[in-house]
């Protein structure tokens, strides 16, 4: 970690989004995690999306629960709200959050100890309601903080830092959100930005479940030779189905690809997506092909990124529960307490 | 583009602008850095080795060093270089026993140095040791030349000349005060080994206007005038002024002005302000002083009557450039303007002299009458005669002179010992890691957000009543080492190793001025296009390595870099590492400081 803060001078050219900010306004305090870890390059990712897009920071509320990753929210977004739960507990914070005031944008914040193991319950039902969020997986197939065991997500054969083999299965955090309901899910890597900034900008604009599974080495415990999941191997066997451009309003659309290669779908805050296809014809709005060509290249040995799967109609909680469109904190005393009148009637109703 | 050899010398060198603008190449990070550590008589030094008048220089250097600054493209201002050389320079103490003793042997080579400036005194400095046996000659009865005759003593107080020109004679020097050299052929007959000749440009360019004669007893050259001024014969002049000419010069002559009793003293000037020849910093000063610039009037005539002058007529002008961005002067069609006033200060240039140097020697002399001189070596086209400072190439500055000073001694000592002088001895380099701890550096890497620190002057009435009252008080001790903190290091270099390079970006992410960029290869036009912030500054390079797994390459914009570390501090593989770079210009033998 470095002891110093990062120096508040910036590139001359650093130039101000529309809401007069800087990219630099969206960071937060300097990472303490180690050097070079994986995560450190998803939260200057979060910065970048959100910059680009125009977010402002106070209506953008991160959640984390426990490990490394969670701890990452500290190192992004230092002007917006924050909530560092308990280990495994932010996926029912954050619903409890969304539930009260559904106007902020929410980003969820784990890890693959925190989601899979610990929270794996909490992660697979806060799919299932179709909370309105960004949940992130910043996922490294090992427990940093504790020294680098296994995790839940470690693939089957692949091998510790001192050679010994894992014999458990790995949960594939991707094909479950697929099949809990997420209605948008998608799979990216820390080292590629590229990828990942976008992804994170259409997830952001998506009004329901959306969840990114982001492969994250650890430095530390997971980078060697004979892992899956470090920086070497990942480059190796990294198969994206689709690159993706978020376009904004700004933007002039320009179409320089063959017919038939890209996609433009509209998403519901008016931007348009831009599916530039890898992989033949592969389609995003179908779970079943989706599940189908996850399982088949994982038995290939591939890891598949991209955007694996949006729902064309999504859905979230706040519709199936018929709650108020208005915040609870804009509710009066009146609105928000009818009185024992209104009580009355209610039990009445229900006799 | 091709990768980076940062195993030339000249790479990094450019990367510390500062030491890289400056004619002497003066190690300005490091000295500052030596301030911050309370070792002012090493920054002294450090100064002393390379450009020999710190405290001359602390307070009328030209700067190049000063827009060159990193700083200046980071934020406002550039760091106060100059005036932290003068900070070493005040606060040393006693620095005489760390001062080379003369030579205890004589080589048996004879020198002559014509001039006592500051060229011919870096020839001595640099010789001296070495056992070369010099004469130095100046028709005044002490050393310095225009530094001691020219600038006036509110800028640079006598006792701060006397103590560095007295570093340089003792070293010893046989000086022949007040002895005007009237033919370099019978100095060449004298049998010197080297002639190097400092004369300076001695001749103030004069205006000869229609009146310049009738009114000649209050029309006064500037640099003549300010020497009258500086020996004490001139103790007073009129009350309205008009100073002429826009240089540094015109600026001492109408400060000179307002302290021996004009009131009501102005400049006025050819061009337009910017392009006045004068440093900004000086241009505030004297307006700072109550004195107005006046633009774009071009001087026609000079009134008088009864062969009194009464003013100076003027034809107002505007600026055109053609195709080629060459200016033209037009008259504006307005009416010329009179302006009354009872003396005039001539300070529009001035001119080379060599009246003494004769024709028939195999001194080549250019249409412009100034000898031609290498500029590498400083020989004229006779081999044994060396030229430098203002009588080289024409009017500059003291930094200038100092620098050619080092040359020609490089030369001549290569001359007297019998090696070609085109031979230049490269210089001195040291790249070394400054890693202490996991994360911690030799350096102070804490990039300071403060502005840059004013220098205190003294009273503006004080000031103006005294013309030997120094006006620059220079930093006390807690603004000198806050402005030396504003430093950012520029030659702790990021030096980028491709092997160890796992590209996990984390130096991408980290880095404040968004300078590294992991890309495919390209053209150089191409790739500074495409990087995180594209590179627009073209003076600043690209630094390119390749040899990464991706294939990729890595690029890192080295304009405007903060060196603060950060990259190296966020790599985990120690792919970057901040390694101090030390560049030391050679100088004719080795023996020219024990430290």
């Amino acid at each position: 970690m470095s002891f110093l803060p990062k120096p508040k001078l910036h590139h001359p050219g650093l130039l101000p989004n529309a809401l007069g900010y800087t990219r630099r306004d969206y960071e937060g305090a300097i990472s303490t995690l180690c050097a070079g870890c994986g995560h450190d390059s998803i939260s200057a990712a979060i910065v970048h999306a959100c910059f680009q897009m125009d977010l402002p920071p106070h209506r953008i509320a991160k959640l984390s629960g426990i490990g490394c990753s969670s701890k990452t929210p500290t190192y992004f977004l230092g002007s917006s709200h924050g909530f560092n739960s308990v280990h495994g507990r932010m996926p029912s914070v954050l619903t409890g959050a969304n539930l009260a005031n559904r106007d902020l944008i929410y980003l969820g914040v784990s890890g693959d100890g925190d989601s899979a193991s610990i929270g794996l319950g909490q992660f697979a039902h806060s799919m299932r309601r179709g909370v309105n969020m960004v949940y992130i997986v910043e996922n490294n197939g090992v427990y940093g903080l504790t020294k680098g065991q296994f995790s839940a997500t470690a693939d089957k054969g692949a091998k510790s830092k001192r050679g010994v083999a894992n014999n458990d299965e790995a949960i594939d955090l991707v094909s479950m959100a697929i099949q809990l309901g997420a209605s948008f899910v998608g799979r990216s890597f820390s080292g590629d930005k590229a990828q990942l900034v976008p992804l994170i900008q259409a997830a952001l604009a998506h009004p329901g479940a959306a969840f990114i599974d982001c492969i994250s080495p650890c430095v530390t415990f997971n980078n060697h030779q004979g892992s899956t999941k470090s920086f070497d191997y990942v480059r190796e066997h990294n198969e994206a189905v689709n690159m993706l451009d978020v376009i904004t309003g700004r933007d002039e659309i320009t179409v320089d690809y063959a017919p038939g290669a890209v996609e433009i779908v509209e998403q519901h805050d008016g931007s348009l997506l831009r599916l530039r296809k890898l992989a033949g014809d592969y389609d995003v709005s179908s779970r079943a092909e989706a599940l189908g060509f996850l399982q088949h290249h994982h038995a290939k040995g591939e890891i598949v990124t991209g955007l694996l799967y949006r729902d064309p109609e999504p859905e979230e909680m706040h519709s199936y529960l018929k709650t108020t469109a208005t915040p609870l904190n804009e509710l009066t005393e009146a609105t928000l307490c009818p009185g024992s009148a209104a009580l009355e009637r209610l039990n009445a109703s229900l006799r | 583009m091709l990768p980076t050899d940062i195993k030339d010398p000249g790479y990094f060198h450019k990367v510390v602008d500062c030491q890289w603008a400056c004619p002497a190449h003066t190690p300005v990070p490091e000295y500052i850095r030596l301030i911050s550590a309370g070792r002012y008589a090493d920054a002294y030094m450090v100064n002393w080795k390379s450009n020999v008048f710190p405290g001359i220089l602390g307070r009328t250097c030209d700067r190049p060093c000063e827009p060159a600054c990193r700083r200046g493209r980071v934020e406002e201002q550039p760091v106060a270089i100059c005036r932290l050389k003068r900070v070493a320079a005040d606060y040393k103490g006693d620095v005489s026993d760390r001062m080379p003793s003369p030579a205890a042997t004589k080589n048996g080579k004879r020198v002559a140095l014509v001039g006592a400036g500051p060229a011919s005194l870096t020839v001595a400095r640099d010789l001296a040791p070495l056992g070369y046996e010099l004469t130095l000659f100046d028709e005044g009865q002490k050393g310095g030349g225009m530094v001691r005759t020219q600038i006036p003593k509110f800028r640079l107080p006598e006792e701060v000349i006397d103590e560095e020109v007295g570093y340089v004679l003792g070293l010893g020097v046989e000086t022949r005060f007040g002895a005007r050299v009237n033919s370099l052929k019978s100095l060449l007959d004298d049998g010197y080994d080297a002639v190097f000749i400092g004369t300076g440009a001695p001749r103030g360019r004069d205006l000869d206007l229609p009146g310049r004669k009738e009114a000649a007893a209050n029309i006064h050259l500037g640099i003549d005038w300010l020497s009258s001024v500086s020996f004490g014969h001139i103790t007073s002049i009129g009350k309205r002024v008009i100073v002429l000419g826009g240089g540094n010069t015109a600026m001492d002559c109408c400060r000179s002005a307002r302290r021996m009793g004009g009131t009501d003293v102005k400049v006025v000037v050819r061009s337009g302000f910017k392009e006045m020849k004068a440093s900004p910093w000086e241009k505030e000063d004297a307006m700072h002083e109550d004195i107005p610039i006046l633009n774009f009037l071009v001087p026609k005539e000079f009134t008088h009557e009864n062969n009194r002058l009464t003013g100076v007529v003027f034809e107002t002008v505007h600026a055109v450039y053609d195709d080629k961005g060459r200016r033209q002067l037009v008259n504006n069609g307005e009416p010329d303007v009179h302006m009354p006033c009872d003396d005039v200060l001539v300070a529009v240039g001035q001119e080379n002299a060599f009246p003494w140097i004769e024709r028939d020697i195999g001194i080549a002399f250019d249409r412009w009458g100034m000898p031609v001189v290498d500029e590498t070596t400083h020989r004229s086209t006779n081999e044994k005669v060396f030229f430098g400072g203002d009588a080289a190439f024409g009017p500059k500055n003291i930094i200038w002179a100092v620098a050619h000073g080092h040359q020609a001694a490089i030369s001549i000592d290569r001359l007297c010992q019998g090696g070609a002088i085109d031979d230049r001895p490269p210089p001195g380099v040291q790249l070394i890691s400054q890693k202490m701890g996991i994360h911690e550096w030799i350096y102070d890497n804490e990039v300071s957000n403060d502005h840059r620190f004013a220098v205190p002057h003294a009273e503006k009435t004080a000031a103006l009543a005294n013309i030997k009252t120094e006006v620059e008080l220079g930093f006390d001790l807690g603004q000198a080492l806050a402005e030396a903190q504003r430093c950012l290091n520029c030659d702790v270099q990021t030096v980028f190793s491709a092997p160890a390079c796992i590209e996990c970006d984390a130096c991408v992410d980290i880095c404040p001025e968004d300078c590294i960029t992991f890309t495919a290869d390209g053209e150089e036009a191409d790739l500074r296009g495409r990087l995180n912030a594209p590179a627009r500054n073209l003076s600043q390079d690209l630094y390119i390595a390749d040899g990464l797994k991706t294939g990729r390459v890595m690029v890192k914009d080295e304009d405007v870099c903060l060196h603060c570390g950060m990259c190296a501090e966020r790599c985990p593989t120690g792919a970057w590492d901040m390694q101090r770079f030390l560049f030391d210009m050679a100088q004719a033998g080795t023996a020219c400081s024990k430290s």
